[in-house]
C-alpha cells in the first residue's frame, strides 16, 4: 500500500511516499532527503508518534498558566487521553525547566514535563 | 416623579442631559445600549462643519450654523479635543465651479467666513489635492472633534450634576397619563417603570419606532441611510490638512478625506439606504466605490495604511429636515428626530435650545447654584517628559503604556474606568482613551486592557466584555477537567 | 542624561542574541529595553516544540529556547529593563523610554540594535467586510489568551491564512477543546512550513480551503457565522463560492509586518518589499550606528536564523563602537527575477569575511536554480528541490566570491 505524509522531522518537510507490506511494515520510502525521513517513514507507518504540548494550571506565578511538554513523542491516538490527564493538574510556582510534572503519563514510558522555569510570585 | 427623561445617550440626548443639567430639575437618561455613543455617533466623520451646506431656512441650516459657533467654547469647558482645521470644498470642472458660487453665497449669507481660490493655489496649501481640481472654497471655521469624546464629555457632566443615566435599558412601552408619562423599559429581561413629565426623543435611527410606542399616526418616519469609512494610519505626514469636500450632490455631502483629531485620516462615507436599522456591515463593493470616488479630489492616497473600516447608520428623516419640537398632540414629549448630518456640529446648539428656550421657559426652573465642571480627562499624550513624571510620582501607574501604537499608559486606562459614566468594557475604554485604536488593532493591549478592566471593576476576567452585554470576550478557561 | 554604550530595542529571541553577540566581542556597557514582564519575546507563547534544530541541534519548545538565551543574559550579567516602553529613538541616538519606576526617561545611545519584531497584520488592513463583532483576533492574540493566561476565546473557531501561528493555533485550539471548521487560505499554497500542514491539520482532519478568502463576518455582539469565498488569481472572490460556517470566533493568521514606528522616528530607511530597514551586510541602517535584526528587520519562519542574524548584529555593533569596524564603498545587492527580496540590500565591497544572504521566492519554485551574479557574471548556482514563499532561503558566499564585486550583486532564479 502506498502513504503520502509530510515529514515533521524538521522544517525542510519533505513529501515522503512510503510503501508498505500487508502487515503494514514499511518496505519502501521516497521523497526523504535525509536518514531521519526514513525512519520517520517507518514509524509513521507503524504508530504514528507525536510531541504534546500544552499548558497545566499553576499558581503563585506570574501567569496562570505553565506550559508543559512529553519529554518524548507519545502515540497519535494517545493525544487526546493524554490531554485530559494534563487537565486535571494543578501546581505551584517554583517550578524548575524541565521537572516532571506528570510521571509515566497513562503508562507511555513519557513524562509530561515543564518547558519553562517559573518563579514564585508574591501577591 | 421624574421631571425629565431623555431617550437615548448619542451625541444628541448628551447634549440635551448637559444644557439641561444647569437647571434645578431631575434629569434620567435611558440608553438601550452598553455605553454612551453607540449609535450614529459611534461611527461620525468627526466635522464640526461650517454651516455653509444646508439649504437656506431649514433647521439644518440654523442650528448647524450656531452650533460650529458653539464648539471651541464648549470644548475648552469640557476638555474635549477640537481643531479649527478649516476645510476645502473642491470642484473638479466648470459646472462644479458654478455650485462652489452658490455655496459661497450661501456662506456669506450665513457670515460664514469663507474665500475662493484656484486649484494651483489649494495645492499650495492641501499638496494632495488632486491635479483636477479648479477650483477650491475654503471655509476656515470648520474643524474636527473626536464624536465619542464630546458625547462623553457632555453626558460626564450632566451626570456629575445629578442627571441619571441608566445603561442597557430599552424602551419598550410608553403611556400617557394626564400629567406625566409612564415610560416602559426592559433590561436583560426585567421590567422596569418610570413617570415623568417630560420625555425626550432623542433615539436617532429608532426616532419613529420610539414615537409609534406613544402615538400611532405618524407624520414622519426614518430611514437608515448607511455609511461606509476606511480609517488610515497616523503617519508622519497626513494625507490632509483640513477635510475635503466634493462639490455636494443630491444624496448628500459626498465622499470626504477627513484629518481625525487623532491624525488618523477618515475616508468616506458613502451614501446607501437600507431597511435593517441594526445592520452596519461593510462591504468589498461599497468600500471599492470609496477608494474610486476620492481619487476624484485627492491623490496619493496611501491605500496601504488602511487599519480599519466600518460603517455607521445616519436617521434620514422622510420630512428633509430636522424634526424639532413639542409634539402638539402630546404635550411635554419633545421630538429630536431625524438628527442626521451636520447633527453633531448642530447638538450642542439644539440641546442648548431644548433645555432654554423649551423646558426652562415653560417650567421656571432655576439655574443650579453649586453647578460642578468636569474634570480633565488625564491625557499624557503631548505633555513634555517633566509634566509626565509628575503624573508618575503621583501614580506609578502613569509610566507604564498599554497601548503603544497610541502611547496610552495604564494610569490614563484606570482614570477612564473610574470617572463618571466610567469605561466598563474593552469598547469603551478604547472610545475614551484610544488602546486598539492605532494599526495593530488591539493585538498586543488588548488582553492587559481586559485585566485592568477585571481587576478595577473586581469582576472576572471572564465577564468581561467586548462591547454589548452580549459580546464576552472569553467563552471559558482552559484546563476545566471534566467532572470539576 | 545618561550615556550607554549599546542599547537593544526588545528582549526577544533578537535582542538577547545582539546583546549576547554585542558582549562576546568585548562591550560591557549594554542595556536591553523590553515592553513585557519578562524576557523572551513571541517565544514565551509559542509552546510548541521545533524550535533550535538549526543552532542547538535538538528540539525545544519556544519558552525554553528563549530561556537558554536568558540565562546567559544573566549570565553575562547584561542590563535590562523589562515593563518598559520605548516611546522615540532620534537619529543622533536619543531614546525616550517608560517603566513604573524610572518614570519617562532619556538616555544616550552610542549604538543602538533595533529588535523590536513584529505586529501580526489585522482585520482591518485586509478589509474584510462584514459585521465588527467581538470573536475576531489574530492568532497571536488568541495564543496569548490561551497559552499564557488559561483562556479559550471561542468553541468553533474558523481560521484565515495558513501561515505558522495559524496553523499552531488550529492545533492548539483542537487540543484544548474548540473545534475548528476549516482553515482558508486565499494563495493557492499553503503560507506555512509543510509539517505543521502535517501535524497541526491534517492529523487533527482540519479541511484547508486554498485559494479561499473571508468575504463576510455575520453577528452584531459576537460573531454567529463567516462566509468565505474562492478567488480568481486576481485574488477576487468569486460570486457563487460563497460557504458559510457557523461559528463564534474568527482567528486571523494574515502576515506579520515588521514593527518599525520607532526607527522611522529617527529616520531609519525602510524597504518597501520587507517593510524593514535597508540594511548593509552588517545590519546597519542608512543611519549610522543604528542596527536592526530579527523580526523587525524581515520576518523569519525559524527563531534559529532570527539568533544567529543577532549575534552577527551584536558583533557587528561592538565593531563599529569598538571602532574597528572595516568602512568600504557599499555595492547594491538586489532581487532578481523570482525573488521577492533579499538580505542585506548592500554589501561592502574588499570584504574580509564570508555573506549569508536570506531571500524569499515570490511563488513555488520546483527544480529551480539559484544563481548569484556579481556584476552581471554568475559567481554561484546551486540546484534546489523546491523553494516556496512560505521558507526563507539562505545562502553564504564565502570573502574570495565577493571579489570582483564593484557594483551590484543578483540574486535570480532560473527555472527549466
Amino acid at each position: 500500500m502506498e502513504k503520502k505524509f509530510i515529514c515533521i522531522v524538521c522544517p525542510m518537510g519533505c513529501e515522503l511516499t512510503a510503501e508498505t507490506d500487508k502487515q503494514g511494515n514499511l518496505t519502501a520510502v521516497a521523497g526523504n532527503r535525509c536518514k531521519r525521513g526514513e525512519s520517520y517513514a517507518e514509524q509513521e507507518c507503524k504508530t504514528p508518534m507525536r510531541m504534546l504540548t500544552s499548558t497545566v494550571r499553576i499558581e503563585k506565578a506570574l501567569y496562570q498558566r505553565l506550559p508543559v511538554i512529553t519529554s518524548a513523542s507519545i502515540p497519535k491516538d494517545m493525544i487526546f487521553q493524554v490531554m485530559s490527564e494534563i487537565d486535571r493538574v494543578k501546581i505551584e510556582a517554583p517550578v524548575e525547566l524541565r521537572q516532571i510534572i506528570i510521571k509515566n503519563v497513562c503508562g507511555l514510558s513519557a513524562d509530561i514535563i515543564a518547558s519553562r522555569s517559573m518563579a514564585e510570585v508574591h501577591q | 416623579m421624574i421631571d425629565i427623561t431623555i431617550i437615548g445617550a448619542g451625541v444628541m440626548g448628551a447634549a440635551v442631559a448637559y444644557y439641561l443639567s444647569r437647571y434645578n430639575c431631575q434629569v434620567v437618561v435611558l440608553e438601550k445600549e452598553n455605553d454612551v455613543a453607540e449609535g450614529t455617533s459611534i461611527a461620525n466623520s468627526g466635522i464640526v462643519h461650517s454651516g455653509h451646506d444646508p439649504k437656506p431656512g431649514t433647521l439644518k441650516a440654523k442650528f448647524n450654523v450656531e452650533g460650529n459657533r458653539m464648539y471651541p467654547d464648549l470644548c475648552a469647558h469640557l476638555h474635549v479635543l477640537f481643531k479649527q482645521t478649516g476645510a476645502f470644498v473642491v470642484a473638479v470642472n466648470e459646472e462644479e465651479k458654478q455650485i462652489l458660487q452658490v455655496l459661497k453665497e450661501q456662506a456669506l449669507d450665513r457670515q460664514i467666513p469663507c474665500q475662493e481660490m484656484d486649484g494651483e493655489a489649494a495645492r499650495q496649501i492641501e499638496p494632495n489635492l488632486s491635479d483636477d481640481v479648479i477650483w477650491a472654497l475654503s471655509l476656515p471655521t470648520t474643524g474636527v472633534v473626536d464624536p465619542w469624546e464630546i458625547t462623553l464629555g457632555m453626558m460626564e457632566e450632566a451626570v456629575l450634576n445629578g442627571c441619571e443615566l441608566r445603561l442597557n435599558e430599552k424602551v419598550v412601552a410608553i403611556t400617557e397619563r394626564p400629567d406625566f408619562y409612564e415610560v416602559t423599559s426592559e433590561n436583560n429581561g426585567q421590567i422596569s417603570k418610570l413617570q415623568t413629565r417630560y420625555l425626550i426623543n432623542c433615539t436617532g435611527v429608532y426616532g419613529d419606532d420610539v414615537y409609534r410606542l406613544l402615538e400611532p399616526e405618524l407624520d414622519f418616519f426614518i430611514t437608515p441611510r448607511k455609511g461606509q469609512y476606511f480609517v488610515l494610519d497616523n503617519t508622519i505626514a497626513p494625507l490632509v490638512g483640513r477635510p475635503i469636500y466634493p462639490v455636494p450632490s443630491t444624496v448628500g455631502k459626498g465622499i470626504l478625506a477627513i484629518p481625525s483629531i487623532h491624525e488618523n485620516v477618515l475616508l468616506g462615507p458613502d451614501s446607501e439606504e437600507i431597511k435593517d436599522k441594526e445592520n452596519v456591515d461593510t462591504d468589498r463593493a461599497r468600500l471599492a466605490f470609496i477608494r474610486q470616488a476620492l481619487t476624484k479630489t485627492v491623490k496619493n492616497i496611501p491605500f496601504d495604511k488602511i487599519i480599519r473600516s466600518f460603517a455607521g447608520l445616519r436617521p434620514t428623516p422622510s420630512t428633509g429636515d430636522f424634526i424639532i419640537r413639542e409634539e402638539e398632540k402630546h404635550p411635554r414629549f419633545i421630538q429630536v428626530s431625524g438628527i442626521e448630518s451636520p447633527g453633531l456640529t448642530a447638538a450642542p446648539a439644539i440641546g442648548k435650545y431644548i433645555a432654554d428656550e423649551i423646558i426652562a421657559a415653560a417650567t421656571k426652573y432655576g439655574l443650579k447654584t453649586n453647578y460642578q465642571n468636569r474634570r480633565k480627562p488625564l491625557r499624557l499624550a503631548g505633555l513634555s517628559i517633566d509634566e509626565k513624571n509628575k503624573y508618575v510620582q503621583a501614580d506609578a501607574r502613569f509610566g507604564r503604556i498599554i497601548c503603544r501604537c497610541e502611547s496610552v499608559s495604564e494610569g490614563e486606562i484606570i482614570d477612564c474606568i473610574h470617572r463618571p459614566v466610567g469605561a466598563r468594557t474593552v469598547k469603551a475604554v478604547k472610545k475614551r482613551a484610544r488602546p486598539g485604536a492605532g494599526r495593530c488593532q488591539g493585538g498586543f493591549c488588548e488582553p492587559r486592557v481586559v485585566e485592568i478592566l477585571a481587576r478595577e471593576l473586581g469582576i472576572s476576567p471572564m465577564e468581561v466584555m467586548f462591547d454589548s452585554q452580549r459580546s464576552p470576550i472569553f467563552v471559558g478557561e482552559t484546563k476545566q477537567a471534566k467532572g470539576e | 542624561m545618561n550615556t550607554v554604550e549599546l542599547v537593544i530595542i526588545g528582549g526577544g529571541s533578537a535582542g538577547m542574541a545582539a546583546a549576547c553577540g554585542a558582549y562576546e566581542a568585548g562591550v560591557r556597557d549594554i542595556l536591553i529595553l523590553e515592553r513585557d514582564k519578562e524576557l523572551g519575546g513571541i517565544l514565551l507563547q509559542c509552546i510548541h516544540n521545533g524550535f533550535g534544530l538549526h543552532y542547538y541541534k535538538e528540539e525545544l519548545s519556544g519558552p525554553e529556547y528563549a530561556e537558554r538565551w536568558e540565562k546567559k543574559i544573566e549570565e553575562y550579567g547584561i542590563a535590562y529593563r523589562l515593563d518598559t516602553m520605548v516611546l522615540d529613538i532620534t537619529a543622533d541616538k536619543v531614546i525616550t523610554y517608560t517603566n513604573t519606576v524610572e518614570g519617562y526617561t532619556k538616555v544616550r545611545a552610542k549604538a543602538i540594535v533595533l529588535a523590536m519584531g513584529c505586529r501580526e497584520r489585522t482585520r482591518g488592513a485586509i478589509h474584510i467586510p462584514g459585521f465588527r463583532p467581538a470573536g475576531v483576533w489574530t492568532a497571536g492574540t488568541a495564543q496569548r489568551y490561551l497559552n499564557m493566561e488559561g483562556y479559550l476565546v471561542g468553541r468553533r473557531i474558523f481560521i484565515l491564512g495558513s501561515g505558522d501561528i495559524g496553523l499552531i493555533m488550529a492545533r492548539r485550539m483542537t487540543l484544548e477543546g474548540a473545534e475548528v471548521l476549516g482553515v482558508a487560505e486565499i494563495m493557492p499554497y499553503s503560507n506555512g512550513l509543510p509539517r505543521n500542514i502535517q501535524q497541526c491539520l491534517r492529523d487533527f482532519e482540519i479541511p484547508l480551503y486554498l485559494s479561499h478568502t473571508v468575504t463576510n463576518v455575520f453577528g452584531k455582539d459576537r460573531v454567529s457565522g463567516i462566509e468565505i469565498s474562492q478567488v480568481n488569481q486576481k485574488f477576487e472572490p468569486i460570486a457563487g463560492t460563497e460557504k458559510r460556517f457557523d461559528c463564534d470566533t474568527l482567528l486571523l493568521s494574515v502576515g506579520l509586518i515588521p514593527e518599525t514606528q520607532l526607527g522611522q522616528n529617527a529616520g531609519v530607511l525602510l524597504s518597501p518589499k520587507t517593510k524593514g530597514a535597508l540594511v548593509n551586510d552588517i545590519n546597519e541602517t542608512e543611519t549610522e550606528g543604528i542596527f536592526s535584526c530579527g523580526n523587525v528587520l524581515h520576518v523569519h519562519d525559524v527563531v534559529d536564523f532570527v539568533s544567529e542574524e543577532g549575534l552577527h548584529t551584536g558583533k557587528n555593533a561592538a565593531a563599529y563602537l569598538q571602532n574597528k569596524l572595516m568602512r568600504a564603498e557599499e555595492a547594491n545587492v538586489s532581487a532578481g527575477a523570482g525573488i521577492g527580496y533579499v538580505l542585506p540590500q548592500r554589501v561592502r565591497k574588499t570584504l574580509a569575511e564570508a555573506v549569508t544572504f536570506s531571500f524569499r521566492v515570490t511563488d513555488v519554485k520546483k527544480n529551480a536554480e539559484l544563481l548569484v551574479k556579481v556584476d552581471g557574471k554568475v559567481v554561484k548556482s546551486v540546484k534546489k528541490r523546491q523553494m516556496i514563499p512560505a521558507e526563507m532561503e539562505r545562502i553564504t558566499l564565502k570573502a574570495e566570491e565577493l571579489n570582483d564585486l564593484q557594483s551590484e550583486l543578483v540574486l535570480e532564479i532560473r527555472e527549466d
